[in-house]
């Protein structure tokens, strides 16, 4: 059980770094929301389903979908 | 040189809150009211989920404070977008037929779901905004996948502007009938019963149509290109 | 390994609000510090669901009417994150309206070259 746990937030800071360090803006957004999805497993582990059912729906789709489109309006690509 | 100077920053935050996390051991009982939530939740609200208890009852304040939070979001957002000049339109293609009748399709399901959601939130786990959340996810389809059918503007500013009123109406029904404002004045009923809970069900089914037209409202004002 | 056992939820929160902050104060493209207020907003939301846990609980719901009250797991910090994911949604919205203003008043999104042209 430790051992699944510790694997997982060990992807979850690669994911984070990962956001940090990509110059293409729209690799950045899905790395985040690759760490919003993994935070979502962790609730759940966590015993609280409300907020993992919330993590899920608002922070891994709609978050994601409302940077790709403000991405799509400006640029794509850091300078 | 700015990068030397946050990663100094940095290296002191750690420190001070790896410190700090001596005092708070992981795995015990913390608070008293957490307890007590827990304990008498069941007997004096009705709701057989104690989280869907503390947010609408006993914290139901606060929620109120929220949902103001996200109309001024939604607000300021149309307010800022509107008043651009847009780039002109780009010509756009029209999705395949697969494509097309695979969104139609999907789309009354999911509106079927959320809506589940919303209504059980004092039974299983869910609730108003997860079930909001999943109601805007149902339009983001429709606006990706189909253009040519839109979404009218007045039905979701209604929905919007009727879920915030029922529930500000019923906290001051609160005050006509006892003493406090958003005081549960409705019958409990028996427990794990879709009608039980006094004014819990209906406050979710406010807050979900609330928080479902506001998100979808949201994504509408910023695909909208031109004039 | 008991160490680990025991704070390997709020190492994880830690590390997430550490690289949000980081994110912050070094990159300069506008929608780059924006991604990081939200990396920053998930590893605050982390760390209050994992104080609230106790150990050998349970979902704080009467599902069955036989269980019984005592292991479960703290309600109030549950309703409390719950609160604070729609709100953190909420800003992220309002940010990214005001950086595409930027964008098409100025532009260009990097924060030194606006720093430098005043009107």
């Amino acid at each position: 059980m430790i051992v699944v746990v510790s694997f997982l937030v060990l992807l979850m800071l690669v994911a984070a770094v990962a956001a940090s360090v990509f110059r293409d803006l729209i690799s950045a957004v899905i790395a985040a929301a690759l760490v919003s999805l993994i935070a979502s497993i962790l609730f759940y582990l966590l015993q609280a389903p409300d907020v993992a059912m919330a993590e899920a729906a608002i922070g891994a789709a709609l978050t994601a979908a409302i940077f790709i489109i403000a991405i799509r309006r400006t640029k794509r690509y850091e300078e | 040189m700015r990068r030397a100077v946050a990663i100094l920053l940095l290296i002191i935050v750690a420190l001070g809150i790896s410190i700090s996390l001596e005092k708070i051991p992981f795995g015990t009982l913390k608070t008293k009211v957490g307890k007590y939530y827990i304990n008498e939740g069941r007997e004096e609200t009705g709701a057989v989920n104690i989280v869907t208890a503390v947010v609408v009852n006993y914290r139901g304040f606060d929620t109120l404070g929220e949902v103001t939070v996200l109309f001024i979001a939604a607000i300021g957002l149309g307010a800022v977008l509107r008043a651009g000049v847009g780039e002109g339109t780009k010509k756009t293609e029209s999705a395949s037929l697969v494509l097309y009748t695979g969104c139609r399709l999907l789309f009354p399901l999911i509106l079927v779901f959320g809506t589940y959601i919303f209504i059980h939130g004092h039974l299983t786990p869910g609730g108003g905004f997860q079930g909001g959340a999943i109601i805007a996810s149902g339009f983001l389809l429709i606006y990706l996948g189909c253009r040519e059918r839109r979404i009218s503007r007045t039905a979701s500013n209604l929905a919007e502007s009727l879920g915030g009123m029922v529930f500000v109406l019923i906290g001051l029904l609160g005050l006509v009938f006892g003493s406090y404002f958003l005081l549960n004045f409705l019958p409990k009923g028996t427990a794990n019963t879709l009608f039980s809970a006094g004014i819990i069900p209906i406050i979710y089914v406010a807050i979900g149509f609330k928080v479902g037209s506001e998100l979808a409202s949201i994504i509408d004002n910023l695909i909208e290109e031109s004039q | 390994m008991s160490f680990l056992n025991s704070y390997i939820y709020y190492i994880g929160a830690f590390g997430l609000i550490l690289i949000g902050l980081y994110i912050i104060l070094v990159k300069h493209n506008l929608i780059k510090v924006i991604i990081g207020l939200g990396v920053l907003d998930t590893g605050v939301n982390l760390f209050l669901i994992s104080v609230g846990y106790v150990n050998k609980g349970t979902a704080p719901i009467f599902s069955k009417p036989g269980i019984g009250s005592e292991h479960m797991v703290d309600a109030v910090p549950q309703a409390l994150v719950l609160t604070a994911i729609v709100i953190g949604v909420a800003v992220l919205a309002l940010a990214l309206s005001l950086a595409i203003r930027l964008y098409q008043h100025y532009g260009t999104l990097n924060l030194r070259k606006v720093r430098e042209q005043r009107w």
